[in-house]
């Protein structure tokens, strides 16, 4: 039993780190957006446009240092409330020497593996079973009350990675969160075409996970039940598996115009942004000013990044090229 | 008394879990069942919490590895049969092959794979993959055919700080006996041996080919007087050209004999290398004898035509040498 409003009270702090790095990543994203379709960014450029209240509801209930994060494609915001700054995203995209990849990998290929944010590859579902492995391996060092989260999309359960961490991390009972975020479409293929069951919450159950689910446009709702799923993790209660439902509001990348999604549909899904930033007014967080205040710190926040990582320099063609840290003469 | 190519690698897994706590051992029936080779017997009760029964996951096993070796263990996963490691293929070369030139962070995670033909294997329990996997930047391969290398380079695979696949032979696992598995100086891993010193013809193997090529040599010698050099390869990845190409600048003639399959093998890129270091070297045209490009038969009459045999080398020589 718990009373509503003491669980939003509850919510109050980091409900703001949320609207924060949500406003940031939206501000970024839009930003990288307008750079590639000006044909300043080599590459694909892949964006969380409706997916910032689950993002960012995952990255601020996680500590670095003590936990584990892997964000993915649509988790600029989820990095934002991690606590990376958005020039470690925009180093990526322009190939910095500076940026941790160096250039060798990019967009949202990237990671601090060194601090438990696994730099993920394209191969939906392989990072899962990573995460699996860095929980395992805290649990033999007796490290206890650290989770971990591994972030996927509706199009990546249909895959036998997924499928195999999925059930790894349920028979080993690691402290790990799937979140699975529903945007409706794997690229341009439609939930029907994607998966039989009724909802995809089944699949998490089919493996003796315990399961949530919530609105994901709906910032509060999900702060809410990422917290509770997190917390049953930290708590020893074994892994957890959260079904937070969106629908993307751009292409898959931004090659894709997206022109598949009904409109009907898109009709049906608010923006995120705009629900959070009513709720932070509605709960008298912040002030119609402060969000105005906001919007121009993470402006001018994204504008620098951008400015730097474009004047850093380049990776070096000329330089080492070893793919292994043991290199014999012989 | 005698010890086995088994009882090499048993005995540094054992040592490995003796001597490092963060090295653990993670498979599908290793644990209380001692795995479908045994090469863990034992070990559960010693090692409890280090020695761990796995799902049937290929993929998500090296994923696991993966995630355990970024927090500093020292994961052994092992593969049931090396045929089914093309399932944890992704992870080991896209994942884990990728990373330390990505992001500078080497992953010390060791693929044990039991390899190669027995009679009555068939198709998917003969195979050796070494080729398959090498092809990824990232990782090295090493392909032990000595009861003292089954145990010294088991515990070079875990030395490295890289990605190793380990490929361990199962018919050797029994058939190949020796003394002792200790070696006073054992070659580094990497550094290829001269198995047999000969002059008229340089013939480069690795794996179970190593003792068909020194029966084959025998053979030769004893029965028309040819001196054959073998090398044994002992890691395809790296290769060891220097070892080979000096061979071949004593013999002048060259035979690679591999029980993968043909296409772009490393039998093939030892061949290439001889050619394209040493052509000058060379009297004759290179030659390769490998398995056929065929899936592997199950009848071991077919089992044993598939693959290269002392028959089938000894004629290959034969041939060379008449060149």
């Amino acid at each position: 039993m718990f009373n509503v409003d003491e669980q939003i009270a509850g919510l109050r702090e980091p409900a703001l780190r949320a609207y924060r790095a949500m406003v940031m990543a939206r501000t970024f994203e839009s930003k990288i957006s307008a750079l590639y379709k000006a044909g300043k960014i080599m590459g694909g450029v892949f964006l969380g446009r409706g997916h910032e209240a689950i993002a960012a509801s995952e990255g601020v209930f996680l500590q670095r240092g003590r936990d584990v994060y892997t964000p993915f494609i649509r988790e600029q915001a989820g990095r934002c409330a991690w606590g990376y700054p958005v020039l470690e995203s925009a180093r990526a995209y322009f190939g910095s020497a500076l940026g941790r990849m160096k250039g060798r990998d990019g967009n949202v290929h990237w990671g601090f593996p060194e601090e438990g944010n696994p730099a993920p590859i394209s191969h939906l579902g392989s990072g899962i079973a990573v995460v699996a492995g860095c929980m395992l391996a805290k649990r033999m060092k007796g490290e206890t009350g650290c989770v971990g989260v591994a972030c996927y999309g509706d199009g990546t359960t249909s895959t036998g990675a997924f499928h195999e961490a999925a059930n790894l991390i349920a028979v080993e009972k690691l402290p790990v969160i799937i979140v699975v975020s529903n945007n409706r479409f794997a690229y341009s293929t439609p939930n029907e075409h994607e998966f039989a069951c009724a909802s995809l919450l089944d699949r998490g159950k089919g493996y003796g996970i315990a399961t949530h689910e919530c609105n994901g446009t709906n910032l509060l709702e999900t702060l809410a039940v990422m917290k509770a799923a997190i917390g049953n993790a930290r708590r020893g209660k074994g892994p957890q598996w959260v079904l937070a439902n969106t629908l993307r509001m751009c292409g898959h990348g931004e090659h894709d115009d997206a022109s598949y999604i009904p409109a009907a549909l898109k009709a049906h899904f608010p923006d995120p942004l705009e629900v959070a930033r009513s709720q932070m007014l509605e709960q008298g967080w912040m002030t119609e000013s402060e969000i105005e205040e906001l919007a121009g710190a993470c402006a001018r926040e994204v504008q620098t990044a951008v400015a730097q990582a474009q004047k850093e320099p380049g990776p070096d063609p000329y330089g080492e090229w070893c793919a292994t840290s043991w290199n014999p003469c012989y | 008394m005698s010890v086995t190519y088994i009882d090499g690698i048993h005995a540094a897994l054992g040592e490995l879990l003796h001597d490092d706590p963060d090295v653990f051992i993670y498979g599908q029936d290793i644990g209380k069942f001692g795995g479908a080779f045994k090469a863990t017997k034992g070990f559960k009760e010693l090692y409890p919490d280090r020695v761990l029964d796995a799902p049937i996951s290929e993929d998500a096993m090296v994923g696991l590895g993966i995630g355990a070796a970024l927090e500093g263990k020292k994961p052994i996963i092992e593969m049931q049969f090396a045929d089914f490691g093309t399932i944890g293929l992704n992870q080991f070369g896209n994942n884990a092959g990728a990373h330390f030139f990505r992001t500078g962070i080497p992953l010390n995670i060791t693929l044990r794979m039991p390899c190669g033909g027995t009679p009555g294997g068939g198709p998917f329990h003969s195979q050796c993959l070494e080729t398959l996997f090498a092809h990824y930047p990232g990782v090295h391969v090493l392909t032990p055919a000595t009861v003292a290398d089954a145990y010294v380079m088991m515990k070079d695979a875990v030395a490295i700080p890289d990605p190793v696949v380990f490929m361990e032979h199962k018919f050797l696992y029994r058939w190949l006996k020796a003394d002792t598995f200790r070696d006073e100086n054992p070659l580094p891993p990497g550094k290829a041996r001269i198995a047999r010193q000969g002059k008229h013809a340089t013939l480069v193997a690795y794996s179970a080919m190593v003792p068909e090529a020194l029966r084959a040599a025998d053979e030769l010698f004893a029965k028309s007087g040819y001196d054959v050099e073998v090398v044994d390869l002992r890691s395809v990845k790296p290769i060891d050209s220097d070892t080979v190409i000096a061979s071949v600048a004593r013999t002048g003639r060259l035979l690679v004999v591999s029980e993968d399959f043909p296409w772009g093998g490393a039998a093939a890129e030892v061949v290439a290398r001889v050619v394209a270091e040493g052509f000058h070297l060379l009297d004759a045209p290179p030659m390769r004898l490998t398995a056929k490009d065929t899936p592997i038969p199950s009848h071991p009459t077919l089992w044993k035509a598939h693959r290269p045999t002392m028959e089938s080398i000894t004629a290959a020589i034969r041939h060379l040498l008449s060149l």
